[in-house]
């Protein structure tokens, strides 16, 4: 259906899976998780695709709860002025996770904080995957799930409650630096108190 | 009363043979071993998220080395108002006002934006009127958008003058934009298969009369800043992104041409029927923050000549489409005629129905592509709605250009990337 597509599936198999074309003409085509990494680095570097921008990374949960999760990335190559949407499709009851891009592309960075932040999916090999619009100890879920309520779980005395209890000092520690950088190195129980929303108190200091 | 005696450091060291005081050079080096560990200690220090120069509730933690910048965490997600989660439960027209307050310094482009994807989701084509007219739209929201950028980025490096200039014409715009759409801000100009309003009386005239005076602001502009010493000073060879870079941190709109990459969705994915109006885009060199400026200036120079074409093709006929599952009927044949009441009270309960599938449109914003993704059930309120923020995005790639420059470059490159906090957070 079309030429990439096509290519696609001659070098991947049967990982790449049904593919229609979207109601605005672009190309969809779904990727087994295993090989989304590969299939979007062949993308990227076969002279005939190109595939050398990243336009967007999203998700998507269907109202109907037995659809898996789609992790949705728009390609598209400045050269040849193409696009492309890959779509990664992710069981509800298993884990929720994928491979990050961000090797391929530094802009997935933030994308895929925001898709973790909102839905919940984990990106594996992501430098720095934090919360990005909600704050860091925000315990209520993950916001655009279909399972999240409008007005969110908490009840509005509960989230005052907790505003009033933060610590505003937390957030302004030398630390925060640092943990930004290497949040995979620091030791386990470190991040376990990051995790708890515990840190910034200065040690002794009760 | 006795005397006082009292030891005074001199600046000198003594008298010379001959009787003058010798002098110690200055030098500018600090003294060494005043305070002891100092040397190579970083200071933190936060900036925002209430800070003039933060243009919004941006909050940056900043490492520096001295003055130097050694690295920069942004924190955003302040003004976060949940709009894409709002927006799976409202209809698709019922959307429109949101996008008002996402990118708010250019409400009417987002109007257009989120109209064209549920268009393209729907199958719908609109009239021949209503295009010219969100084409003018469009440009009057990228003239006052790149205004305000214009003002507020001489303010930050110390240049009032151009603000007050860049003001006094984006008010001009604001006085047109409030007699075709009542507001200021809160426009919600679109409807999904046309518009709200068609445009007053008086309105083409104010318009083309500011198209003509328009350019010669962007020259005084020029003048003031384009070989000023201090602004090229300021803006030269600070925050540069390479093509590449620019490339792979997914920037768009000025921000990714000004490195060099000649991208334009209105030239590349044309809607609205750009390909037939004439004009250019500006294409910058060295992706540093004056080349961002060069772009700006001369972009809001291009969108006056789209305007004066707009007004000169600007046909007669109806803005919207000629269905009414769609558009709603006239409120005085709603209260009159039966089948209109029934359409009206369809639409207003049940919406408009969209078909099963998903569609993404990107147009050119003022600061970057805005794209609008819906993805339905069949429904009449979507499934999910994704805005695909160009601020947000470009915003990503501040820390990777302020590495290495001054605290008060860190300000320019900053304002150069154009933000609004209410589209990053959204």
């Amino acid at each position: 259906m079309n030429p990439t597509v096509d290519a696609l599936r001659a070098t991947f198999g049967d990982a790449i899976g049904r593919a229609h074309r979207a109601r605005d003409g672009d190309a969809v085509v779904v990727v087994r998780r295993e090989r989304l990494l590969d299939a979007l680095r062949w993308l990227r570097d076969t002279p005939d695709q190109r595939f050398d921008y990243l336009v967007d990374v999203t998700a998507v949960e269907y109202r109907d709860r037995e659809r898996p999760l789609e992790v949705v990335y728009f390609l598209r190559s400045l050269d040849r002025r193409a696009d492309l949407r890959v779509k990664v499709e992710l069981d509800p009851a298993g884990e929720l996770a994928v491979d990050s891009v961000v090797t391929l592309w530094a802009g997935a960075d933030w994308l895929e904080r925001e898709v973790y932040d909102m839905f919940g999916i984990t990106f594996h090999g992501h430098p720095d995957l934090r919360r990005i619009l909600m704050w860091e100890t925000y315990a209520e879920g993950y916001p655009l799930r279909k399972d999240f309520p409008l007005r969110g779980r908490f009840s509005r005395a509960e989230q005052v409650r907790q505003a009033l209890n933060a610590n505003p000092e937390a957030h302004y520690s030398l630390e925060e630096l640092s943990i930004a950088q290497a949040h995979a190195e620091l030791p386990a129980d470190m991040r376990g108190r990051l995790e708890r929303g515990e840190r910034g108190t200065v040690p002794g200091s009760a | 009363m006795s005397t006082r005696v009292v030891d005074v450091a001199l600046a000198t060291t003594g008298l010379d043979a001959s009787g003058r005081p010798v002098r110690v050079p200055l030098t500018a080096e600090p003294e060494r071993g005043g305070e002891p560990g100092l040397e190579g200690e970083h200071i933190l220090l936060n900036l925002g998220p209430q800070h003039p120069a933060t243009h919004g509730v941006l909050r940056l933690v900043v490492e520096l080395d001295g003055e130097t910048v050694v690295r920069v965490i942004p924190h955003v997600g302040y003004l976060h108002s949940g709009f894409e989660k709002l927006g799976e439960y409202r209809h698709y027209n019922q959307i429109i006002p949101l996008t008002d307050r996402t990118d708010y310094l250019s409400p009417m482009a987002n109007n257009v934006g989120l109209a064209l994807a549920a268009e393209r989701l729907m199958g719908i084509a609109i009239t021949p009127r209503c295009t010219v007219l969100r084409v003018l739209a469009c440009e009057m929201s990228r003239i006052i958008s790149h205004l305000v950028w214009l003002g507020t980025t001489s303010i930050d490096l110390g240049a009032f003058t151009p603000f007050l200039w860049a003001f006094q014409q984006r008010e001009r715009i604001y006085d047109l934009q409030e007699a075709w759409t009542g507001a200021r801000l809160t426009t919600s100009l679109t409807r999904v298969g046309g518009l709200m309003a068609d445009v007053p009386e008086g309105f083409v005239e104010g318009l083309r009369a500011f198209t003509r005076t328009f350019p010669k602001t962007l020259a005084e502009i020029d003048k003031v800043l384009t070989r000023n010493a201090v602004w090229a000073g300021r803006t030269q060879g600070i925050g540069v992104l390479s093509a590449a870079e620019a490339i792979n941190y997914s920037l768009s709109g000025p921000m990714l041409r000004a490195s060099g990459v000649p991208y334009d969705v209105r030239k590349d994915k044309p809607y609205l029927d750009y390909e037939t109006y004439d004009f250019e885009v500006p294409v910058g060199e060295h992706g540093d923050v004056y080349d961002r400026y060069l772009v700006r200036l001369e972009e809001c120079h291009q969108s006056n000549r789209i305007l004066a074409q707009a007004l000169d093709r600007l046909p007669d006929g109806p803005i919207n489409v000629d269905d009414p599952h769609v558009i709603l009927p006239p409120k005085s044949r709603a209260m009159s005629d039966m089948e209109a009441m029934i359409f009206h009270f369809k639409q207003i309960m049940d919406g408009v129905q969209a078909p099963v599938g998903e569609a993404y449109v990107g147009i050119e914003n003022p600061k970057g592509e805005l794209g609008n993704y819906f993805v339905s059930d069949g429904s009449a309120k979507p499934v999910r709605w994704r805005i695909r923020p160009p601020t947000f995005i470009n915003l990503a790639a501040l820390p990777r250009m302020a590495e290495g420059h001054l605290l008060s470059d860190l300000i320019a490159i900053n304002a150069s990337v154009d933000i609004v906090m209410g589209e990053v957070d959204r």
